[in-house]
């Protein structure tokens, strides 16, 4: 949802958001180590706002998010540290 | 294709219907059984549970029959023919396992040596009053195949029939014993094992990914799978689709339900099997199976000796009912006797197939002896036509 | 609704599921689909055949866990998973057979199962989820509902004594015996990885929440409420007796692995007792392929 960002800051971390199967239980952002989830303003077709990340600099990939997803709607990736700078948020629709 | 060698006892026996069960499962290459105590029918796991071993099967002795009627369908899913035995008061118990049996097309075979009912009644007594159970015992709309044997050497045979039924129709069949079958000794015959016909599970050629468990072929019936085999297959009891995943709808539950009885009862011609005396001229058909039949035949000679033109019908494949040869019967016969242990359970199926054609009269019993071959025969005798009868 | 950029790496457990059949049937915050995804790793980091891994489960809401997955699985009736699962076991040694239900389906109906399984130590992998109520009938007391807690058959109140679910697993005879809940995720998928490795009967209890009526009915907040609870309420004491570990309505919960040992299984004690007793005789356990 984000537009890539032009900047030297190195990601450690991206997430990865199937909204359709959110249910919005919250845990994913409860658990974020970093807290950089939150609900997003966004909703899904079954009415739940999926998260998104609010500080994507600090997401470290560690994927706590996907092991608490009870509804397999968010996995985390770890990035090689000397991958793109550009930040990538997706969301895919089934 | 032949029975496995190592599972038959080539030759002339003095079996009981018990023991001769277990070697007709062993003969048609069930490995695996899982059972519970139960007076008639214990004799027949304390057999396969002392045989089974020496040929590549076992026996487990489970907690109660619930677990016994489902242990048999995870081995069957594991890829073994498997059965159980058991009397009245754990038939009643295994009903909710016919009834998944059926709805999940697992191939099983699950004896019932009847006792006198109901409840505890009397455990080592004869009774045929599950008839009706085995046919409805379960909740909602399903066909299940029962067979009933008249003697050890039947036992022996139907048991290898029923493997093979169910193995056919991928269908729970049930061999409906009775104690007196079950405990009586006589001859029994085993062949060579290039006599004895085994349909093997029906197992899919085709590869993961292009195969359905529940798709029916030609003849409704789906191919089979097993468990380790790479096919990632679900099974499950509620409706489902032919994927096998459960499908919550009107027209799931009509395709579904409609293709499992059809699946049965459009084969009842295919499947009927039945014994006939001198039924070709007969006036009087009497209609009995398993341990009555020996008594009403012995009725039939009787009345025939009288002058009487009596007949035996006599159902060996009694679910389906053989409704297509009863009717024919009904258009030539002047009455049936039908002889039960019990208060008129497949008497209800004879009425109503006869459709007023001829009269339908029952002689009840309530289970712990057998007829009389008198009673049997004075009922013949009352419902034959007047001038017949030598007087 | 927006571009997609290039995806770096698949989600992890995607291949374990049934993703077509997505999104699952559980509420939001349900604490089973967290089980499972801890399970899917469990299963990715075992490095067992997939092919050789079959899941039975029964009736209820952690019944459903057979048909999410990607294996070959069994959703069978209610309290008889274990009994199905060990005629399947016994057919084909080979497979690593889980069975994944809930507290009510295993120790309600299937109590009587459950004991005998572990008492003859089948080699079955038992994962039970234990959100105190029977969830899909819509909120029933259970045999593990904590006293003084509301469910719709208690109306009241429940007053029986629940089963202390570690104790009675190991009284039976089970040879592995932890409990964590589905706050510790990582621990979760840890002990799973052990119970699908582990030979013998072994059995893993998740507390988990059940936010649509557990929770709800007795107004202690939605699912992540739960977890806060059970982070705040556990206590980890590794092979604690299992005697001491039942569970007071919103008391301490002890979480760890509490049993741990080495008992042939059923299959062995079978195969030695034959072979001692019928030596050449016998042929080998059961279950031939009916293919003969």
């Amino acid at each position: 949802m984000a537009a890539p960002e032009a900047g030297a800051k190195k990601v450690r971390g991206v997430i990865y958001v199937n909204a359709t199967r959110c249910k919005g239980c919250g845990y994913c952002i409860a658990f974020c180590p970093p807290k950089v989830l939150a609900f997003s303003a966004e909703l899904n077709r079954a009415g739940y706002h999926p998260p998104h990340l609010i500080n994507p600099d600090g997401c470290t990939g560690c994927d706590l998010c996907g092991l608490y997803c009870p509804d397999f709607a968010i996995y985390g990736v770890m990035l090689k540290t000397n991958s793109q700078p550009a930040k990538a948020e997706a969301e895919a629709q089934t | 294709m032949k029975a496995d060698p190592a599972g038959v006892l080539t030759g002339t026996h003095f079996l009981d219907g018990d023991q001769a069960c277990a070697e007709g499962a062993l003969a048609a290459g069930c490995r695996f059984a899982a059972g519970y105590p139960i007076t008639p029918s214990t004799e027949i796991v304390e057999r396969f549970a002392q045989r089974a071993p020496l040929v590549g099967g076992m026996f487990i002795q489970m907690e109660d029959e619930l677990a016994s009627s489902i242990a048999i369908l995870g081995a069957a899913w594991g890829g073994a023919k498997a059965f159980t035995v058991t009397s009245g008061p754990g038939f009643s118990l295994m009903m909710e396992h016919i009834g998944f049996a059926a709805m999940t097309e697992t191939p099983c075979v699950i004896v019932n040596v009847q006792r006198g009912g109901p409840s505890t009644g009397l455990p080592t007594l004869p009774g045929q009053g599950d008839m009706m159970q085995a046919r409805w015992g379960s909740h909602g709309d399903y066909q299940v195949i029962a067979l009933a044997p008249n003697s050890p050497q039947e036992c022996f045979d139907l048991t290898v029939a029923a493997f093979n039924l169910s193995e056919q129709y991928r269908v729970p069949v049930l061999l409906m014993m009775d104690e007196c079958v079950g405990h009586m000794t006589e001859r029994v015959v085993i062949p060579p094992t290039d006599k004895i016909d085994i349909v093997p599970r029906r197992y899919t050629r085709k590869p993961p990914g292009e195969y359905l468990p529940f798709r029916a072929n030609g003849d409704g019936v789906p191919e089979m799978v097993r468990a380790g085999d790479g096919y990632r297959f679900h099974v499950t009891g509620m409706t489902h689709d032919e994927h096998g995943y459960p499908a919550v709808s009107v027209e799931a539950q009509h395709r579904l339900v409609m293709r499992l009885v059809e699946k049965i009862r459009g084969a009842a011609d295919t499947m009927a099997r039945a014994e006939e005396v001198e039924t070709a001229d007969a006036d009087v058909i009497v209609v009995a199976y398993g341990i009555t039949s020996r008594v009403a035949l012995h009725a039939v000679q009787l009345a025939r000796r009288r002058g009487v033109r009596a007949g035996l019908f006599r159902p060996q494949v009694v679910w389906p009912f053989p409704e297509t040869r009863l009717r024919e019967l009904a258009r030539r016969a002047r009455a049936f006797v039908v002889a039960e242990l019990n208060r008129g359970q497949v008497a209800l199926e004879v009425e109503r197939l006869a459709a007023g054609r001829a009269p339908t009269v029952l002689l009840p019993h309530s289970g712990g002896a057998v007829h009389h071959p008198e009673e049997i025969l004075d009922a013949i005798l009352a419902a034959a036509p007047v001038a017949e009868v030598a007087r | 609704m927006s571009t997609l950029p290039e995806v770096l790496a698949p989600n992890p457990v995607e291949e374990f599921l049934r993703s077509h059949r997505m999104p699952h049937i559980w509420c939001p915050g349900c604490g089973i689909g967290t089980t499972v995804n801890c399970f899917a790793r469990a299963l990715l980091k075992s490095e067992l055949d997939l092919d050789k891994v079959a899941i039975v489960s029964g009736i209820g809401c952690s019944g459903r866990v057979a048909g999410y997955l990607d294996l070959d699985s069994f959703h069978t009736t209610h309290g008889r998973a274990i009994p199905f699962a060990t005629g399947l076991k016994l057919a084909r040694p080979e497979l690593t057979v889980v069975v994944y239900s809930g507290d009510g389906d295993l120790a309600g109906i299937g109590g009587n199962h459950l004991i005998h399984a572990a008492r003859r130590n089948i080699d079955l992998k038992i994962i039970c989820i234990n959100n105190f109520t029977y969830g899909m009938t819509g909120g029933q007391v259970g045999p593990t509902t904590p006293v003084s807690a509301m469910s719709t058959t208690t109306p009241y109140g429940c007053f029986e004594l629940p089963f202390n679910l570690p104790f009675l697993a190991e009284s039976s005879g089970a040879v592995y015996v932890a409990r964590w809940t589905v706050y510790h995720v990582r621990q979760l998928a840890h002990a799973m990885g052990e119970v699908l490795r582990k030979k013998g009967f072994s059995f893993l209890e998740i507390i988990s929440p059940c936010p649509t009526l557990y929770q709800r009915r007795n107004r202690l907040g939605d699912g992540l409420e739960a977890l806060k609870y059970y982070k705040e309420a556990s206590v980890v004491r590794h092979g604690a007796p299992t005697k001491e570990v039942g569970i007071n309505y919103q008391g301490p919960i002890v979480v760890g692995k509490f049993v741990d040992i080495e008992r042939p299984t059923f299959l062995d004690l079978m195969n030695q007792q034959l072979g001692r007793t019928l030596e050449a005789q016998y042929a080998g356990c059961g279950g031939e392929d009916a293919r003969s």
